[in-house]
């Protein structure tokens, strides 16, 4: 095997088992292949893999990120109050939102970095702080009615001219835009590359002369943006922004769906794009049971640790390798 | 975890000259809040005796801190190993379920059914203890798989309803409402625990063994001791307290809920845990620490409730004394915070010889 290969080993096989799976479905059930399973695989978990994409970046950079179920739901119920409550209009609250996001992550990686804290605590601090906030805003999810989410909606109930195909969703169109741009930012800029470089070694990156804490800011940062940005696309999704419920237990979900998608928790190895094939097994998971009808919601749960336990203990096998070879 | 490790600890009597400053502030922290809950709640530090059991606020705090006590117990073992075991909630989860199935289900008698949930619990902490020391898995990761799966497993047992302990197993609410010798039953436990803990730790070679993994792996094994079994007892130990968290839990409700049952218990461990003071990049740890953090903890929630705070804020109090601790302990925010007095002091103190120095001109002028 060459290098290239052995490197691509773990996202060839995320990708194997989400063709698998999807053809096993589509096997088993009557119109599991269809367009609009397609599309609402993707509007579905356009949430989760918005999360997921801003957390790889992280993971990429040897970090973790637990805030980011808890910055959804503040940020849904903040929007929410603000369209509601204070008469914003929604593009204003976004824009506003997203700096928050932005901020907020930069202030978590500024701490990480500043006091050289494990990235888990101070994430965990985070969360606390995000989710405690939302829940002081507001206990209830609140009802958005403005004359954008309606028009949102009802773009997402049209066809594509010509055809009775669904036409893409918004939130699925964001997630789409974010992947892409992600990819761009991982592996062609200056940053991705830096991100990579950090995560691989810090200390080889420091004497490299890398913006190390530059690096490690932005990261977080992204993320937060990337998690602002899933709560609002949360509120699109259902018109409503909750405190309690929207993004509930999601940073486990998006951290499992990146390692599935072929990341290594250590950092400095992985792909954007494995990042969705993850987000897509967790949803077809999902879906297939929903069709199933007679199997329990808990069985996503126990199928997603089973899987995450499998990937894991791939990712040993192919490190171990690497280093026997090295 | 942390990117830096540190290397060597010059000196011998160090730990124990530091030993005492680190129970200090958490035992600070614990008094503070009693003295707030004290000047504001009447009869907060009354204890009365009422058919040969204590009743009061403070037994009330510890009948409540227990599971958060047991696990904290558990996972000040894993952290010393500088590991951390993310699955203790689902594990408690496991527990409420695995009893209900027992007592409920096939009406297996009480004292089987609990050494066979312990007995089951101890397989999922030697689970993640499997993964850690012999598949070399990262502990977030490796635990991360059971607190994913571990709810999931829970409901998949109890079959997605919250069985109630009521009718078939009435015994069974002695664990968490019983008492015994005055006072709550579950005090009791958590002190057998502690006394097994501290007896297996500080009076056998196991604390120190536990303690030199955690500084590095590689010396201990060099000076010939096993890792791997090291990992496995702690991971073992805490899935053990965390089954016994587990059952207390379900007894005080009387039911096995798998979806509440222990739900973000790993955090309020792992915190107590800190605020206790071990360290998170593992070679040092507290026991009697964690216990007081977890008190400190449980008097937080009790404090936030009782002055009719919205509960909401608890979690905002929370993040907050998280990040103080965390700035505390790292070694840069300390200098910082230093620096920082220091610079205030010296900014006083300049104002001061200025008004001074005004005065002095006036008083001349």
């Amino acid at each position: 095997m060459t290098l290239l290969a052995r490197k691509h080993v773990p996202l060839a096989a995320t990708v194997g088992v989400c063709a698998l799976l999807y053809t096993g479905a589509a096997l088993r059930f009557d119109g599991f292949f269809s367009w609009r399973v397609g599309v609402d695989l993707l509007a579905d978990n356009a949430v989760l893999g918005l999360a997921a994409i801003g957390v790889t970046f992280v993971i990429l950079s040897g970090g973790i990120d637990l805030s980011m179920g808890a910055v959804i739901g503040c940020t849904s119920i903040v929007l929410a109050e603000l369209i509601t409550r204070c008469g914003l209009h929604p593009l204003c609250a976004m824009l506003l939102l997203l700096t928050l996001g932005a901020g907020f992550g930069a202030g978590m990686g500024t701490i990480i970095h500043l006091f050289r804290l494990p990235p888990f605590l101070v994430t965990l601090a985070g969360m606390f702080l995000a989710r405690g906030v939302g829940l002081v805003i507001s206990q209830e999810s609140v009802h958005i009615q403005h004359p954008l989410y309606q028009a949102v909606s009802d773009f997402g109930a049209n066809t594509f001219p010509g055809t009775s195909l669904r036409i893409l969703p918004a939130p699925a169109l964001v997630f789409l835009a974010v992947l892409l741009v992600a990819m761009y930012v991982a592996h062609y800029t200056r940053f991705g590359r830096n991100v990579y470089a950090v995560g691989g070694s810090e200390a080889s990156a420091l004497l490299m002369g890398l913006p190390v804490g530059r690096t490690k800011v932005g990261v977080y940062a992204l993320s937060g943006l990337c998690s602002a940005l899933a709560g609002i696309v949360h509120t699109l999704y259902t018109s409503s922004g909750s405190a309690a419920e929207a993004g509930k237990l999601l940073e486990l979900d998006a951290i499992a769906a990146v390692v599935i998608g072929g990341t290594l928790l250590s950092g400095g190895v992985g792909y954007v794009f494995g990042t969705l094939v993850g987000v897509l097994i967790f949803g077809i998971i999902q879906t297939a049971i929903t069709f199933e009808g007679t199997l329990d919601s808990w069985w996503t749960r126990i199928a997603v640790g089973v899987l995450l336990l499998a990937f894991i203990l791939m990712q040993r096998l192919v490190q171990s390798r690497a280093r026997g070879r090295a | 975890m942390p990117s830096v490790v540190p290397v060597a600890r010059p000196g011998a009597p160090q730990p124990q000259a530091r030993r005492l400053p680190a129970l200090l502030w958490p035992v600070l922290a614990l008094a503070l809040l009693l003295a707030f809950n004290g000047l504001f709640t009447a009869g907060f530090f009354q204890i009365l005796v009422r058919d040969g059991h204590l009743y009061g606020s403070l037994i009330d705090l510890l009948n409540r801190a227990a599971p958060i006590m047991l696990c904290a117990l558990g996972m000040t073992l894993v952290i010393a190993t500088a590991g951390v075991d993310l699955s203790v909630g689902a594990v408690m989860a496991i527990a409420g379920s695995v009893a209900a199935y027992l007592l409920i289900g096939h009406g297996v008698p009480l004292h089987a059914a609990i050494v066979l949930t312990l007995a089951a619990c101890l397989v999922a902490g030697l689970w993640n203890g499997t993964l850690v020391a012999v598949c070399g898995v990262q502990p977030i990761v490796a635990t991360l798989v059971l607190m994913v799966a571990g709810r999931g497993i829970a409901q998949l047992i109890t079959g997605g309803q919250i069985p109630l302990f009521d009718t078939a197993a009435p015994a069974f609410g002695f664990i968490g409402r019983g008492h015994f010798a005055l006072l709550p039953f579950s005090i009791t436990i958590v002190a057998g625990v502690l006394g097994v803990a501290a007896l297996l730790t500080r009076r056998t070679a196991l604390g120190l063994f536990i303690e030199s993994v955690g500084n590095s792996e590689s010396a201990s094994r060099y000076a010939g001791v096993s890792a791997r079994l090291v990992k496995l007892f702690a991971y073992g130990f805490c899935g053990l307290c965390a089954g016994v968290a587990g059952l207390i839990a379900a007894s005080n409700i009387m039911g096995a809920d798998a979806n509440q049952s222990g739900l973000y218990m790993e955090l309020d461990a792992i915190l107590a845990v800190v605020i206790g003071g071990t360290s998170l990049t593992g070679g040092r740890f507290s026991l009697v620490g964690a216990v007081v953090g977890a008190l400190v903890i449980q008097a937080l929630n009790l404090t936030i409730v009782r002055r009719n705070v919205q509960p909401e804020y608890n979690q905002v109090v929370k993040a907050v004394v998280v990040l103080i601790l965390c700035l505390l302990q790292s070694a840069h925010g300390r200098t910082l915070a230093r620096r920082g007095l220091a610079y205030l002091c010296r900014r006083l103190w300049s104002l001061v010889a200025r008004l001074r120095g005004l005065g002095e001109r006036r008083a001349t002028a």
